[in-house]
């Protein structure tokens, strides 16, 4: 019934150019000031992966999630779904948000504390003109799909299901309306270790099962790592690092990433960090540091990085990185010498 | 501080011009054409002439509002219609007479509001908490023009104690502070006071409860504190907010009255609003309102700053 | 792949084990609350009264009569007394209920639709609309709602449409900055992300996910307010305004009893003690539901 693959394989599944979302600030008058929540990213997302995306809480990663959901508008940029320009009359925005789905944070928030589990599950197919007793079909067997017994739950309401269960029948209602790509945002954040590997393992099985495309926001490294294909390191509404997962977790380039991925706390007790890489906190997205983001807390900063903004270079197979150090000809110390230059690169 | 004052006052400024137009707009809502509601019936031709140039009934309604609101502004609200004479001084003295009725009753519904209040926050779920919020339930649904019925049934028909209708011995013509004529105050405050009595005292045990289940009480209890100086904490935080809907309900009774002004005869701008009414009387009628409506609003602003003034949990930027 | 290969041939909706729901469990609580089914008795007995009207009235409101005028509670055939024209008083106020209960309940069911409306369009589109309607309602505000309905009626004349008119504006402000302010919390809430998420429109939003979650606090709101426009309601006949003789309704009955309060003090209070029962029973129901839903948020 859906108009599936159109570009084929190698045509990327969304594909996002330069956007951008500033949000006004509250408060006095005459100084107008904006928070860079987002400030001119590009990526894209390949048919059938799990992009995972990672950063410190305020990077943009959510305002991301929304954009890319678009529940928020974007102030300019663009976004490219299967060829198709989003909101144009190939793929009007009704027709897109039945493409793409999302998996919110708060399983008791996202779900409706006056519906039944079948009917917030059936809401999206009979928004889509699914026949009521359909969609209640539909609903029934996706709670089954997704591991909640229809006649133990169909008929039961958010307060009486537990953190994990509520957050199944999120996914349930997010795949009820047959999506491609589905945008996990923090959606295994809030619940316990234990539940959070079950969660995991069906998000998996799913996928697999059902050919989706995952967008993956965590600020669990372990969790990104477990899951994901590729994974974008965000700071401060930028794009810092982007990489296939094992190259990133073997190589990062990225001082940002380096600092990220030395803090976590590893499984091995005997090989676990003592001192915090990363000190403090970000500076606020009101007003980012010139140059490069991330120099007021970079061990290798120089002067030239509160000067020069990096642009995304590519570091190896698929592998992108921000940096001066990376970027040849760039002036810092460690910079290659100036060549082949690959900038403005879509990672 | 004062920036906020200043705030407070601009963000009022479009809400004193809404309340000034729904008066202006009264004169208009009644059937027929306006100039004839604000004329007397035997008007002359000169005055028709001087009505329609001072506020422009041939003019566009926008006009015409700036035009009633410029007059209204310098103390002019027209003419009465059964009196003959300017709606802002009988309003003036008529609001006399509320203003005392309105704060007495006030401040009677604060003592036994707060005393209500502070019983049934203390001793929640007893006997005591049942029969003070029993009396609230029946302050705020007695229709208060019936309890001032029972009122002079029982004090000035049955027993004889009190005067039953009127405003002092001599009529309205003049206010002393003495028992001749503070006894026709009496009842009419009695029967006002139920209405911030049964709202202070649901105020003050939702307060008292609040601040009893907080934990520097559960501190103070622990450090040995007695129960006399418990309570001197808890009259401490409870006080500005009781103190904030008193003032606040000062201004309900000046515009709420009318129903019991009318049942004792009392001379203030219920009896003024009702002889309004019974007359057709609109200038007076839409005088009257735009004055009440106006110390509402203004009493509201200054309760407002007040309360940020005095109580320091408050912080409004 | 499509979802629908995962379906049984033939779909039959299974039976499911259902929970009682949010509503359900309020009914329960309310069943077991003694007060709240007292006052609720009390509502049922005179909303029952107000229908059956003139079938029930034991003997004649209307014939007056000279030689009968203000009899005493307990006379030959007036259990209530007469009134200052000689009417059977038991018979007026029990016809009364019917006028009366309508003068105090219609205004708030024009407001709790109309204000309903308004706030839940403010609240859920929010921005200008929103301070366009709040900054509106702000302006009623100012004025203290007896004032207000004085001032409308008053300007109005006397009629029961004008009375209605002038409490319905009276309580429209009131109900509308309640639904909105709820519904503004609603509104922030991620199902509703998740419903604009499925490519949902506004209008079907409102209607299957904000108008579930915000009823109750909305009705709840103005079953309270029945009390008040009672008390109202009668005020107005009381001054005058409102229903005109000789329609038995008992704000006005109260006025026309006025003059007979040394001669038959306790037969004048009668109609007020009708309001006063009506208005405390609505607003102890109002009260007790309020407890029974504020359980669970």
């Amino acid at each position: 019934m859906t108009q599936r693959d159109i570009g084929g394989p190698a045509q990327p599944l969304l594909r996002v150019e330069k956007l951008l979302k500033h949000f006004p600030t509250k408060g006095g008058l005459g100084k107008r000031r904006v928070v860079r929540a987002v400030d001119g990213i590009d990526f894209v997302v390949r048919k059938g992966e799990t992009l995972g995306v990672v950063g410190e809480s305020g990077c943009g990663k959510s305002t991301t999630a929304r954009l890319l959901m678009q529940l928020i508008q974007q102030d300019s940029g663009e976004l490219v779904f299967d060829a198709m320009a989003v909101g144009g009359h190939q793929l009007p925005l009704r027709e897109y948000r039945r493409q793409v789905q999302m998996v919110f944070q708060d399983s008791y928030s996202s779900l409706n504390p006056r519906l039944t589990m079948e009917q917030a599950v059936a809401f999206g197919p009979s928004v889509h003109g699914v026949s009521q007793r359909e969609a209640l079909q539909r609903a029934r067997d996706l709670l089954g799909r997704v591991g909640l017994e229809p006649t133990r739950f169909a008929g039961r309401y958010a307060h009486e299901l537990s953190g994990g269960q509520r957050q199944r029948v999120n996914i349930a209602r997010a795949l009820a309306v047959e999506p491609r790509l589905v945008i996990l945002d923090e959606a295994v954040s809030a619940l316990d270790k234990s539940v959070e590997a079950q969660v995991l393992n069906l998000l998996l099985d799913l996928k697999a099962s059902l050919q989706l495309t995952y967008v993956f926001i965590s600020h669990d490294l372990h969790v990104v790592r477990y899951l994901s294909d590729r994974i974008m390191v965000m700071y401060l509404g930028e794009i810092v690092e982007v990489g296939p997962t094992q190259a990133l977790f073997s190589a990062a380039q990225h001082p940002y990433t380096q600092a990220l991925l030395t803090s976590m706390p590893s499984m091995d007790p005997g090989n676990r960090t003592r001192v915090s890489p990363l000190s403090g906190d970000p500076p606020s997205p009101i007003d980012p540091p010139p140059g490069c983001r991330f120099h007021t807390r970079c061990p290798h900063a120089e002067a030239v990085c509160a000067q020069a903004a990096p642009q995304l270079t590519t570091t190896g197979d698929h592998h992108y990185a921000a940096c001066l150090m990376v970027q040849p000809g760039a002036g810092h110390s460690q910079s290659p010498p100036a060549g082949l230059i690959y900038t403005g690169a879509s990672a | 501080m004062l920036a906020y004052t200043f705030r407070r006052l601009l963000l009022a400024t479009p809400i004193l011009l809404g309340v000034a137009l729904v008066c202006f707009m009264l004169v208009h809502l009644a059937p027929g054409d306006p100039l004839v509601s604000v004329m007397p019936p035997d008007a002359s031709e000169a005055l028709r002439e001087q009505l329609v140039k001072a506020y422009g009934f041939d003019k566009p309604l926008p006009v015409q509002f700036g035009l009633w609101l410029w007059h209204a502004l310098h103390g002019d609200l027209g003419m009465s219609i059964a009196s003959g004479r300017s709606v802002a001084s009988e309003v003036f003295n008529a609001v006399g007479y509320s203003l005392r009725l309105a704060v007495l009753a006030t401040v009677i519904g604060f003592m036994f509001g707060s005393l209500f209040g502070f019983v049934g926050g203390y001793f929640q779920g007893s006997w005591l908490d049942k029969l003070a919020s029993a009396c609230s339930a029946i302050g705020v649904s007695v229709p208060h023009y019936w309890l001032g019925m029972l009122m002079v049934i029982v004090f000035s028909s049955q027993l004889g104690w009190l005067p039953a209708t009127g405003g002092g011995p001599m009529g309205q013509s003049a206010w002393a502070w003495d028992w001749a004529h503070l006894q026709f105050m009496v009842l009419p405050a009695i029967t006002l006071s139920v209405i911030p009595t049964g709202i202070i005292a649901r105020t003050v045990r939702a307060q008292v409860a609040e601040i009893l289940a907080q934990e520097f009480i559960v501190g103070l209890r622990a450090k040995g504190l007695g129960e006399w100086g418990l309570f001197r904490h808890v009259v401490k935080n409870a006080a500005p907010t009781a103190m904030a809907v008193m003032g606040l309900q000062i201004g309900y009774l000046m515009g709420g009255s009318i129903l019991v002004e009318t049942v004792f005869a009392w001379p203030g701008t219920g009896l003024l609003l009702n002889s309004a009414i019974f007359q057709r009387d609109l200038p007076l009628l839409q005088g009257t309102i735009w004055v009440l409506a106006l110390f509402f609003v203004v009493l509201n602003l200054l309760v407002d700053i007040l309360q940020t003034l005095l109580d320091p949990r408050i912080k409004r930027g | 792949m499509n979802l629908s290969m995962l379906r049984p041939a033939a779909p039959a909706i299974a039976p499911v084990e259902r929970s009682p729901g949010y509503w359900g469990e309020v009914f329960n609580r309310v069943c077991r609350d003694p007060i709240a089914l007292a006052v609720a008795a009390v509502i049922l007995a005179l909303l029952a009264l107000a229908v059956l009207g003139p079938w029930a009235v034991p003997g004649d409101p209307f014939t007056t009569s000279m030689f009968k005028r203000l009899k005493p509670i307990g006379t030959e055939g007036f259990p209530l007394g007469t009134d200052e024209l000689g009417r059977d008083m038991l018979s007026r106020l029990m016809l009364g209920t019917r006028l009366s209960l309508f003068m105090g309940i219609t205004p708030v069911v024009f407001a709790f639709f109309i204000g309903g409306a308004i706030g839940v369009v403010a609240g859920y589109f929010g921005g200008w609309l929103n301070s366009l309607i709040m900054r509106t309602v702000d302006v009623f505000y100012a004025f203290p709602s007896v004032l207000l309905a004085i001032a409308f009626s008053g300007a109005l004349g006397a009629g029961v449409n004008n009375a209605l008119i002038s409490l319905t504006l009276v309580f429209v402000p009131q109900v509308a900055r309640i639904a909105e302010s709820v519904t503004t919390q609603v509104r922030n809430r991620d199902y509703i992300e998740a419903a604009r998420a499925s490519g949902a429109g506004a209008f079907t939003i409102i209607r299957s996910q904000v108008l579930g979650n915000v009823l109750g606090p909305i009705f709840v709101f103005t079953t309270g307010l029945i009390s008040v426009s009672m008390i109202l309601a009668s005020g107005l006949s009381f001054l005058g305004l409102g229903v005109t003789p000789p329609e038995p309704e008992w704000g006005l009955m109260l006025n026309t009893l006025r003059t007979a309060i040394y001669t038959q003090p306790w037969v004048s209070a009668l109609p007020g003690a009708m309001i006063f029962i009506t208005s405390i029973s609505f607003n102890v129901l109002a009260d007790r539901l309020r407890a029974a839903m504020a359980v669970r948020s």
